[in-house]
This record gives C-alpha cells, sequence and structure tokens, in this order.
C-alpha cells in the first residue's frame, strides 16, 4: 500500500514536469514554423516568471498556510541585485551564462537572507496580523530601493541616498541604480529556454520540500501548529525555512524578470504586484503546484489577448471605441466570473463527477491490462 | 470508444491552445504606412497618452484627407501601455503583429527606454513625442520630439541667472519621476556656475503628492524667492494653491510639463498662476495659425484644450511625414528598409512645427528647438521678449 501511494506521487510529480516540458517543444515548434505571434513570444519570458513567482508563493500561502502580501517586495531584491551585479561585471566577465548564472545565484541568495531578516520577527505573528506585516515589509523594500543611488567607476561602488550628483563619482563612472528611475542598461540574458530551465528547477525544490520530511513537518505546522508542537516539531525553524525559500525563489524569478528589459523602476513591485501573484496562488488553487502553473499562465496572457480581441471588433464596428478603452475593466469582471465560476460549489461538485468519472475508467482499465 | 474521446478532446484543446496563441501572420507585404502608438491610456499617466492618442488621430485623418504620404494613406493603431515597462514591451508585440512600419512611442521615459531596446533590435523607426530622458534616444533608431531633460534643466538654471531673476532658489521636484528628476540633476550642476545659490531642495514621490506644505515651509523658512518646479501641473496647481495659503509669494519657475496649468486642472483658481514663469515650446493660445487650428480641431473632437504632449505628437506625425516625403521610403522597404532611410534624413530636416520653429536633430536623435519662456498675465500665457 505504501508503494503505491509513492508512485502516485512520483507519477503526479512527472506530469507536472511534462506539462512544462511539452508546453516547451510545443512553443518551440511554433517558434520555428512562424506560427507564432511576436506579442505572444515577447511574453514568455515574463510567463515563466509568473509561473515561478506563483510557485515559490505557493510555498508560503499554500504549504505553510500563511498568507503573504509581500512576495514583489522579495522579487524587488532579487531583481535589483542581480541587475547591479549584471551592470558592473558586464565588461569583467564576457561569458554571458556564467554571468547570468551567477546573476541569478545572487539575487536568489540576497532575496533569501531578507526573507529570513524578515521572516525571524514577522513569522510569530499569524492570519490577518502576518498578511499585513508583509505588506508593509514590501511597501518598505521598494521605498528603500527608491531612495538608494549606486554608481561605480575605476575606484569601485559609490553610494548616496541623495542624487547621482552626489555620488561623487569619476568622469568614467556610470550610475547602476538611480533611485526612483531604477536600473537601467542590464544585457539582456533571459531567454525561454533558461526560463523554463529555472522553472523546472523551482518545482523540483518545492515538490521535493513538501514530499520531504520537513515538507510534512512544515504542513502539519499549517494543519494544526499546537498538535504539531507537542510531537517536538521546531515550528519557528521549519517556518522560516519555508519562507526563506519561497524568498530566495522569488528572487531568483525576478533577477530573470529584470533581465528581459532595458531598465525598470523599483515602483513596478509594488502591492498591486503581490497581489496578483496572490491571485495566481488563489486561482489556481491553494496548495495546487500545477494549479499555480495554469493560473499564472491564464491570467497573464488573457489581458494581452484582450488587445488582439477588442482591436479586431473595434475595426468593424464604430460604437465600441467604448469597449476598447475598457479593456481592463473587462479583464477585472472575467477575473470575478472565473474566481466565482471555479470555486461555486455547483461547479465544484461537477469537475468531481467528471474526473471522477475520469479516474475511474482509468482504474478500470488497469484491472484489464 | 472512450479513449478514442479523449484522443478527440486532447486534439481539440492543442489546436484551440495553438490558434489563440498564433494571432495573425507575420510577413505581409505592407502596402500602407501603419503608424503605431504607445502610451499610457488608463492609469496615473492616462492624461498624457489619452493627448497624444487623440493628437496622432487628428493628425493622421488630416494627413489621409490630403492623400496620405506620398500618396500612401496612414493606418494608425494606439495601445496601452499602463505607464509600466513590461505592458509597453507588450503594446509594441502587438502592434508588431499587426504590421507597424513607423512607431510613435512611447509617451513616458522609462517605457520608451524599455521599448527602444526592442526596437533597436527589429530595427525600426521610433519617435517618442514626449519621452525626454536621455537614455530614451541612446539608441541610433530613436529620435525625439520634445526637449531632453538636460537641455531643459541647464536651459532653466542659466535662464535664471542671465536675467538676475534670484538670489536664493529653492527647488521642489519628484524624486520618482524620471522627467522631474533628471530636470533637477543638471539644474543644480548648471545652478553652481550661477550667480544665485540653491537655498532647498526639497524632493516628494508619487506616493505623497497631497500635501506640499512641508517642502513650501522650508522654501520659506530658507529665504527662497525663486522656487523652480520642474515637476507636472497637477502637483503644480495645488503647490500654487498651499502656497497662497501661506502667504508665501516667491516667483514660481516651471518647466514643460508645467503647461496645462491654466486649463488642465479642475477647480483651480487660474489667478493664483499669475506670474508663473514657464520655459515651454507650446501654448495652448498661441497665435499662430497652425496651432490654432489644431487646438481648435482637438477642442471640437475631445472636448478640452491639447497639452503639450497632444502637440509634440501632433508634430511627430508632421516630422514622420516631411522625414518619409524626403527620404522617399516607401512601405515596401520593410521595416529596416525604413529605418535606414529615415535615420539618414532626419539629420538632414529641418521643420517648422507647433511646439518649436526650425527644429532640427541630431544624429543622436536629440531635437534642437527654442524653449519660450512664457509668463502667465491675465490668465493667459504671454511670451516674454528678452
Amino acid at each position: 500500500m505504501k508503494k503505491l501511494t509513492l508512485n502516485k506521487q512520483t507519477k503526479s510529480n512527472l506530469i507536472t514536469y511534462g506539462i512544462i516540458v511539452i508546453a516547451y517543444f510545443v512553443i518551440q515548434i511554433m517558434i520555428a514554423t512562424h506560427t507564432m505571434s511576436y506579442h505572444m513570444q515577447g511574453m514568455l519570458v515574463t510567463v515563466c516568471s509568473y509561473i515561478i513567482l506563483a510557485v515559490s508563493l505557493n510555498l508560503t500561502v499554500g504549504i505553510l498556510g500563511e498568507l503573504s502580501l509581500g512576495h514583489a517586495g522579495f522579487m524587488c531584491v532579487g531583481a535589483f541585485v542581480g541587475a547591479s551585479f549584471s551592470i558592473c561585471m558586464k565588461g569583467i566577465i564576457t561569458f554571458t551564462p556564467l554571468r547570468f548564472f551567477l546573476a541569478l545565484l545572487i539575487g536568489a541568495l540576497a532575496a533569501g537572507i531578507v526573507g529570513i531578516l524578515i521572516g525571524t520577527p514577522v513569522l510569530r505573528l499569524k492570519g490577518d496580523y502576518l498578511a499585513i506585516v508583509t505588506l508593509a515589509f514590501g511597501e518598505i523594500i521598494k521605498n528603500v530601493i527608491n531612495v538608494i543611488y549606486m554608481g561605480i567607476d575605476k575606484n569601485g561602488l559609490h553610494f548616496s541616498t541623495k542624487d547621482t550628483v552626489s555620488l561623487g563619482m569619476e568622469e568614467d563612472g556610470i550610475a547602476v541604480i538611480k533611485g526612483a528611475q531604477g536600473v537601467t542598461g542590464m544585457p539582456q540574458d533571459s531567454n525561454f529556454t533558461i526560463g523554463i530551465i529555472l522553472i523546472l528547477l523551482t518545482l523540483y525544490i518545492v515538490l521535493h520540500l513538501i514530499q520531504s520530511r520537513d515538507g510534512r513537518a512544515i504542513m502539519s505546522i499549517r494543519d494544526n501548529q499546537i498538535a504539531a508542537e507537542s510531537v517536538g516539531i521546531h515550528v519557528s525553524k521549519y517556518k522560516l525555512l519555508a519562507f526563506s525559500i519561497s524568498a530566495a525563489l522569488a528572487g531568483m524569478a525576478g533577477v530573470f524578470y529584470i533581465h528581459s528589459f532595458d531598465n525598470m523602476s523599483s515602483s513596478v513591485f509594488d502591492y498591486n504586484l503581490s497581489i496578483s501573484i496572490l491571485v495566481f496562488v488563489v486561482l489556481g488553487g491553494i496548495g495546487s503546484i500545477r494549479g499555480s502553473i495554469i493560473a499564472a499562465t491564464v491570467l497573464t496572457i488573457l489581458p494581452e489577448l484582450l488587445r488582439e480581441i477588442l482591436y479586431s471588433i473595434s475595426k468593424d464596428s464604430n460604437v465600441s471605441q467604448v469597449i476598447t478603452n475598457s479593456r481592463m475593466l473587462i479583464y477585472s469582471i472575467i477575473l470575478i466570473v472565473m474566481m466565482i465560476f471555479n470555486w461555486s460549489p455547483e461547479v465544484k461538485e461537477w469537475t468531481g463527477k467528471f474526473f471522477g468519472k475520469f479516474k475511474k475508467n482509468k482504474s478500470g482499465k488497469k484491472e484489464v491490462a | 470508444m472512450k479513449k478514442m474521446k479523449k484522443l478527440l478532446s486532447l486534439l481539440v484543446v492543442t489546436t484551440m491552445v495553438a490558434s489563440m496563441l498564433t494571432g495573425c501572420g507575420n510577413s505581409k507585404e505592407a502596402t500602407t504606412w501603419k503608424i503605431g502608438g504607445i502610451g499610457p491610456a488608463t492609469g496615473d499617466y492616462a492624461q498624457y497618452g489619452l493627448g497624444v492618442k487623440n493628437a496622432i488621430q487628428i493628425a493622421v485623418d488630416e494627413i489621409n484627407e490630403d492623400g496620405g504620404i506620398n500618396g500612401v494613406q496612414i493606418e494608425y493603431r494606439f495601445e496601452d501601455d499602463e505607464t509600466n515597462n513590461e505592458k509597453s514591451v507588450n503594446a509594441y508585440n502587438t502592434l508588431k503583429d499587426w504590421g507597424m512600419n513607423i512607431l510613435i512611442g512611447s509617451v513616458t521615459s522609462g517605457c520608451s527606454i524599455a521599448v527602444s531596446g526592442k526596437t533597436s533590435q527589429d530595427h525600426m523607426f521610433q519617435l517618442t513625442p514626449s519621452a525626454s530622458s536621455v537614455d530614451a534616444i541612446k539608441n541610433d533608431n530613436v529620435f525625439q520630439v520634445c526637449f531632453t531633460d538636460p537641455n531643459q534643466g541647464t536651459g532653466a538654471a542659466a535662464y535664471i541667472g542671465d536675467n538676475n531673476m534670484a538670489t536664493k532658489v529653492a527647488v521642489i521636484y519628484d524624486s520618482s519621476d524620471v522627467y522631474s528628476s533628471g530636470i533637477y540633476e543638471k539644474f543644480a550642476l548648471e545652478a553652481a556656475n550661477q550667480p544665485y545659490e540653491i537655498v532647498a531642495t526639497e524632493a516628494f514621490t508619487k506616493d505623497s503628492k497631497t500635501d506640499f506644505t512641508v517642502q513650501l515651509k522650508k522654501a520659506q523658512e530658507a529665504g527662497a524667492d525663486l522656487v523652480f518646479l520642474p515637476i507636472y501641473y497637477t502637483e503644480a496647481a495645488l503647490i500654487l494653491s498651499q502656497a497662497k495659503t501661506m502667504g508665501y509669494a516667491p516667483t514660481f519657475f516651471g518647466c514643460d510639463g508645467m503647461d496645462g496649468i491654466l486649463t488642465g486642472v479642475e477647480g483651480f483658481d487660474t489667478s493664483l498662476a499669475e506670474g508663473v514663469i514657464l520655459l515651454t515650446p507650446f501654448a495652448a493660445d498661441a497665435t499662430d495659425e497652425r496651432t490654432q487650428a489644431f487646438v481648435k480641431k482637438y477642442e471640437e473632437r475631445y472636448g478640452e484644450t491639447p497639452n503639450q504632449f497632444a502637440a509634440d505628437a501632433y508634430d511627430a506625425v508632421y516630422i514622420v511625414k516631411a522625414a518619409i516625403e524626403e527620404s522617399g521610403a516607401t512601405p515596401a522597404d520593410g521595416v529596416s528598409g525604413i529605418c535606414d532611410k529615415l535615420v539618414k534624413k532626419m539629420p538632414e530636416l529641418k521643420y517648422d512645427g507647433i511646439t518649436g520653429e526650425g527644429m532640427t536633430w541630431s544624429a543622436t536623435g536629440e531635437v534642437n528647438k527654442n524653449a519660450k519662456a512664457m509668463v502667465i498675465k491675465n490668465g493667459a500665457y504671454s511670451l516674454i521678449q528678452n
């Protein structure tokens, strides 16, 4: 019996990896045969980073069971550290894959460390209180980066919190982080293949953690903290473990994300982004890794698809000028409908029946075989 | 049977997904000019994006009525970027699928920089109406219509010094905005060579742009007799009314973002703006024929007075037209061919528009035109004669 459940888990994992790998090959073929629009090609990297973010947040929200609203903050830390590293090392490490790998590593480490620093005091709180405090921390991170000015010249790094003038750099110096204007001049190292590799890495880490002894300890805290403590589980340690891994993965996603743009300011990583990532997790199903992947993909592509759809509608008639201008409104309505539809008891019952039948068929077939 | 059904459903799903991702074809032989525009149509900066969107529409309609560019009609499509780099690049890719061969955009500096990374890869001609950052034109294929920030900052600092307008200057600027802080930095550099001193430098961010009493108080305590405001008019209007309440009446000096203060803010008492000086290339109540025709058309169609962003965008379309006519480019040249011809032509071009006469461009993409110093008198702009 035990062996069977183990197999089931491995099989489920393999399906998750399989979806990603198959999607990768399908998309590669579509690109090679020119059947994919530039618009969709341009979004591949962002979709990859949102998938990583959603999966990593699911670790905190779904597995640890704590509501975190500061995920964009960790992404921001990773992004800025990674981008600064890449810009500073542009002339020194010319082998791009190595430089990008180091940038990803350093970004993830930085975000992980910030995760531990924030997690240590904050994880003592629970539920709504934790949500509010993480929200605040996310904003603090954003605002701190908003006032940092950093430059590099032959004498080394210069820091300031006032403006680029007060960095006092030599002639050859370049301003790397320019306060609220963010970073400019990252090498555009991100591509779809690296994104898929990072997704697989993230899935490996998260799934491996969930299905390990540590993961079971983390889930027991989620289910009943008092009971978990009573059997000798070190609650703070495991909470911090899940939280910091989640933060580090978000940092890695941030590095990956920022390296597909020429410039980026920290204002992008605001609480709206944190909420969007949370929406991916909630819509995909809290605790469901595969659901997060699908929800992140669909919800990122949807508003962009609406551009095309609304444009083709408005081309044929004159009245719909209003419709084209309310793209984001329509997106929000679709989101509400999807949330209700996905979680209404009737629909759940229906899908339960549907998949139940599906499963029965499968097991039936096995017996025959 | 069951297996068949499953297989069939899988097939259907696959085709559906494939068709969803495909969109329209990529390589179509272009027969018209397809001009794309990108800017914020929703969000905090929507008023600027919409101004650009509408103004391009007016210019495109005018040109099409006159028979197009070299007899070829223009198609125009505008995409929203919500002032977000990621969305701006998405908008650019959407327009690329549509078959765009010339881009007028993006409206804001940050998005323009992000998009210029992509246009330079694709070698597409990009003319930004209002992105003023120097980074926005660092690629060879990008040109701009409005001043660069350094030009404005240095220009304003020199203007104040040359005309002996003040001995003590305070600056209030938006540190979260590329435009505002870009001007401030150059202003501070140039001010060091000028006969006045900067006694107070106060910053705000887009999260704290409703109350300016602290900043004004500091300027007042430092004894500043001129306050330099390199910011947009919405915040400037608040500053003016709060200064009035405090009984603080220095000279206020703004840049082109200040244009619109008389008409753009609802419920703003325009008498407060009396005596404000601003450096701007465009004034909606200028008396020349083209400006008046444009303003009239814009007011008729959209029910509001166009601001400087709109004027820049209107000029941008005509600049593209002039460059195409002089270089003899045709849509059949393809995106890259058009870009080559236009980029070569731009430095030789001389253009008279509603945002400046005798506009010329350097090969780097920077525009060369004169800022007009305006003072607000009796509720209207009037040119300061030097």
